[in-house]
């Protein structure tokens, strides 16, 4: 069947369902989006929950071995050397798949992998295609433009199920409805499984294992008959053309196996240089990650296995952006990462926010340095996202690749802080740099702050009070450190010691920098 | 030995105590102290809000201030590791300044780990009869990796009654300009790290950084929730016969 | 699209514009001081105890017993009907009163009417727990071990490595492999972890010492 001759009904349903597909355009920037979340005790509730439960896990497997850090700086020396050779290892990596009976397709940005897709599975003649979990589908809004084209895209993870029979929106890398508690999932699944296909038990309890099974049930017949199926890939290994992908429900290993075509659109900085590789990240991945020693299954595919598996492979070749990440010398290690989302479990901001607050598909710290990275800072939700942390570097310690997050985010603000606009912050910026540019101008802002010390309110006006409004401000005190130094600090000599003043105290001369 | 006193900006315009405590406690220790009068800011403030240029010149400022200096005592986690960590960021790599900061960099220490690494000392016989929690702050955790420095000192002292911080590796939510651009999830973490401090019956809250105290202590204080924010060194220099008021 | 493949390595190559032309990729250093195994215990005890973590069943036996825990594991399951590779031993289910339905194509719906899949294994890696099929000998195609909801897998001690860096040497990449670390699961709702989603629910293990 050709897809001109497809059955009006299949793509009217992609089309309706389609119309309710949330999207991330037009998002509040981070304050505001967080100002709400931080407000919803019981996305506070099922985030606390989830996130404390998996720090847990990943501290006792990190902690089994004594070799972790030695294992982390070998992921990070090995992404390295892939990035500053990507195009090296792009090219074998394409001579590889198409030696072993793939076919390669390079996408410049999001429209053309999306037509690419689109024209491959309109080939096939299917309008349905089953989905594995992938962030580079999600980035680029795939089952959006399939659904243009009156195709379907049926999400086969668990968490995906969740969020695309709600209209939702993923707010996490590994786990896209974290956001959504036990009772909550129920509710969906009841209330919209049979819209998309096979529907919910009748009295469907909440219980993990029954909405498991719910969804196992939901999907069965689907992975059973599907024909086309599309994919990402964890790890695209150049010297020999072969993808991995890591998973925990077998939905991953239906999609790549049962189909006779298989798509995977896989973002260009997932390439590793060599087989043996994966033994650093076949380590890293899974702990960071879930917090197992492994995750249940693996698969690995190179090209086409005749009489096993997809006899038609497409590897689709994704920069949508990553070139402009990889032209920031700072900013390039942001490339480095493996989307554990070790990171966002760690997150004091993150665990209070939620992922929708960062109005991207890459949510907590990660997303911080990439979204504004792969889409530029010149809005204002792109240009919040670097603000979007406390620099407190859990993310950085927890990180299998080592991506220093709090470099990058700083890296990053003076790009925002470079722009045009901020002029309140650049004003208030450059006056305390004043300030502070002389101890003569430091000690009389301290004592104009001592002598108005009575008059200080507990709540401020103005920008001051975003401050006051939860917390007191500190006393003014009396004189300052330097003040009380001159005063009679510096006149208590320590027992037997020279009580001269040394070194370059006398040179209290304002911008006397010599 | 001479130990040049670093005070920062914060402690020195709002926390002068606690540099009288500094002072009091290394002459007690039998030290010498000098306050060399240039030293204003190490740039913290302008590094991490993205003031890369004025961060410098702070920097500058700052290396020459103390590049004579035997041992720099900076009585705050994070301004230490300002000029430990993010110094040579700052700096073009092999720069007359680059070069200074790093020469400079190993002799900059943190209160505890000039007591513990450099002073070689652990007991300061200091005596404070109050029940105390520690906040380990980010910085001295995971930059200057204090690890239980501050605790080896804290356990040593006299008459206190240390109890441990549920949650205490997590941040309090203060990051600088972070409180103000952020203020909500910044005003929430507060709350939650409040909520631990309360939970264990301290009724004194002690960190090595002031700031990280201020943000805290600003959340316990408008709750009249009664605990006290003291920095490190106020209870090191707490003794039997100058007891540290709180 | 035509093209692009030019224009994304352009791009690339004008990224890495600070990267010195001679510099090759081998010439980024990459620190291997990482453990080649870690000392976490005897192989096949620890690979049986990490497999029981994960909810697996798993039974020790010398070779002359594994005809018997085949036939005792199938019976306990209830399964009247098992698929396996055409080429898994006959002797492996000389005392199992299951029929054995041998693998010539086995449509979908054929092997989703099975009561479980009898196979064995490539390469088992003790500290993750991991059994690995290759598609080689006794593993059949992907599909087998994939529909059936009872996976039964007969591992020989000789095939247990310490590590996943003993495993990879082992395997080929040509062919398309499948890491199997307990049975199926998710963790997606509320991060914790459920076994039994859409792969086999129930994993047993016969270890052949």
């Amino acid at each position: 069947m050709s897809p001109d001759h497809s059955s009006p009904g299949a793509g009217h349903a992609a089309q309706d369902r389609a119309a309710g597909h949330a999207t991330f355009l037009g998002m509040l920037p981070f304050p505001e989006a967080a100002e709400r979340a931080v407000g919803d005790s019981q996305l506070r509730h099922n985030l606390r929950m989830a996130t404390r439960t998996i720090r847990h896990k990943r501290e006792e497997v990190v902690g089994e071995l004594d070799d972790w850090s030695a294992l982390r700086a070998a992921g990070k020396a090995v992404k390295d050397r892939t990035l500053r050779h990507l195009d090296t290892y792009l090219e074998r990596l394409e001579a590889a798949v198409t030696a072993a009976g793939g076919r390669v397709h390079w996408a410049a940005d999001a429209a053309e992998a999306n037509e690419i897709v689109t024209g491959l599975v309109r080939a096939t003649g299917e309008t349905d295609v089953v989905k594995v979990k992938s962030m580079a589908t999600q980035e680029i809004e795939l089952n959006e433009a399939l659904a243009q084209a009156g195709i379907i895209a049926y999400e086969t993870d668990l968490a995906e199920l969740i969020v695309q029979l709600s209209d939702d929106l993923p707010s996490h890398i590994l786990v896209p409805a974290i956001h959504r508690n036990r009772a909550e999932i129920r509710e969906i699944f009841r209330d919209r499984m049979a819209a998309w296909g096979v529907a919910a038990p009748e009295g469907l309890g909440d219980d993990p294992r029954a909405l498991a099974e719910a969804a196992r049930v939901h999907l069965r017949e689907r992975f059973l008959r599907s024909r086309v199926a599309i994919s990402g890939a964890n790890f695209a290994v150049a010297d020999t053309g072969t993808m991995v992908v890591l998973e925990s429900e077998g939905n991953g290993r239906m999609c790549l196996t049962l189909p006779q075509t298989l798509i995977s659109v896989v973002g260009i900085e997932k390439v590793v240089p060599t087989w043996s590789d994966l033994e650093v990240f076949l380590q890293l991945l899974p702990r960071s990650s879930t917090g197992e020693r492994m995750n249940p299954y693996t698969s690995t595919w190179t090209g086409v296995a005749p009489g096993d598996g997809p006899q038609e492979f497409h590897l689709v070749l994704l920069d949508n952006g990553r070139s402009d990440v990889l032209a920031d010398e700072v900013g390039r290690q942001a490339l480095r990462c493996i989307r554990c989302s070790a990171c966002l479990n760690i997150c004091p901001v993150y665990e209070r926010t939620g992922g929708h607050a960062y109005g991207s598909v890459y949510p907590g710290p990660i997303g911080a340095i990439l979204t504004p990275q792969l889409r530029g800072t010149a809005s204002a939700q792109e240009a919040s996202l670097p603000y979007a942390s406390s620099l407190c570097g859990a993310c950085y310690e927890v990180c299998p690749v080592a991506i220093d997050i709090p470099e990058v985010l700083v890296h990053l603000r003076e790009e925002v802080a470079a722009s045009p606009g901020h002029r309140a912050e650049k004003a208030a910026m450059g006056a305390a740099g004043w300030v502070l540019g002389g101890e003569r101008r430091l000690g009389a802002a301290q004592r104009a702050a001592s002598a108005a010390r009575s008059v200080v309110p507990r709540r401020m006006p103005g920008p001051a009070s975003a401050w006051t409004d939860t917390r007191d401000i500190p006393e003014i005190p009396e004189e300052s450190f330097r003040a009380w130094w001159r005063r009679e600090g510096a006149a208590e000599p320590a027992p037997g010691a020279d009580p001269a003043e040394p070194g370059r105290s006398g040179g209290d001369e304002e911008g006397g920098r010599r | 030995m001479r130990i040049a006193l670093f005070i920062t900006c914060v402690n020195d315009t709002l926390y002068p105590r606690t540099g009288r405590a500094v002072v009091r406690l290394l002459r007690r220790l039998g030290h010498e102290v000098v306050f060399p009068e240039a030293q204003t800011c190490c740039g913290q403030l302008h590094y991490n809000t993205g003031y890369r240029r004025e961060a410098q010149k702070l920097a500058v400022r700052f290396v020459e201030t103390f590049a004579d200096a035997d041992a720099v005592l900076a009585p705050s986690g994070s301004c230490a590791a300002m000029v430990r960590d993010n110094y040579p960021r700052l700096c073009a790599p092999g720069s007359r300044l680059d070069r200074a900061a790093a020469e400079l960099a190993p002799r900059v220490h943190d209160l505890s780990e000039l007591l513990v690494d450099v002073l070689g000392v652990t007991d300061v016989g200091a005596y404070f009869p109050h029940t105390v929690t520690y906040h380990p702050t980010c910085h001295g955790l995971r930059l200057l990796k204090l690890r239980d420095r501050p605790y080896r000192l804290l356990r040593n002292v006299r008459g206190i009654d240390l109890r441990e911080l549920e949650g205490s590796a997590e941040c309090c939510g203060f990051g600088g300009t972070f409180a103000m651009k952020n203020a909500d999830v910044s005003a929430a973490m507060a709350a939650d790290k409040a909520r631990n401090v309360a939970a264990t019956g301290a009724e004194v809250l002690c960190a090595v950084d002031n700031s990280c105290l201020m943000h805290i202590g600003g959340t316990l204080r408008r709750q009249r929730a009664g605990v006290a924010t003291v920095h490190l060194a106020e209870i090191l220099a707490s003794t039997e016969q100058e007891p540290a008021r709180l | 699209m035509s093209g692009s493949r030019e224009r994304v390595l352009a791009r690339v190559r004008a990224a890495l514009a600070d990267v010195p032309a001679g510099e090759a990729p081998e010439d980024v250093a990459v620190p291997r001081d990482y453990a080649p195994a870690h000392d976490q215990g005897e192989t096949t005890a620890l690979f049986a105890e990490r497999l029981e973590d994960y909810k697996a069943l798993v039974h020790r036996t010398p070779p002359e017993g594994l005809a018997a825990t085949v036939a005792r594991a199938l019976a306990r399951r209830g399964a009247g009907r098992v698929a396996a590779a055409e080429d898994a031993p006959e002797d492996w289910f000389a005392q199992a009163e299951a029929e054995v339905v041998r693998d010539g194509g086995l449509d979908v719906a054929g092997l989703d009417r099975m009561d479980g899949v009898v196979t064995g294994c490539a390469v088992a890696v003790a500290e993750t727990g991991t059994i690995v099929l290759d598609g080689g000998r006794a593993q059949g195609r992907r599909a087998l071990t994939l529909i059936p909801d009872y996976h039964l897998c007969v591992v020989r001690g000789d095939q247990i490595v310490a590590g996943v860096p003993q495993a990879l040497p082992r395997l080929s990449p040509a062919r398309p492999l499948t890491w199997i670390s307990g049975p199926s699961a998710t963790s997606d709702i509320e991060l914790d972890r459920v076994e039994g989603v859409h792969g086999p629910r129930t994993l047993e293990v016969v270890i052949v010492e």
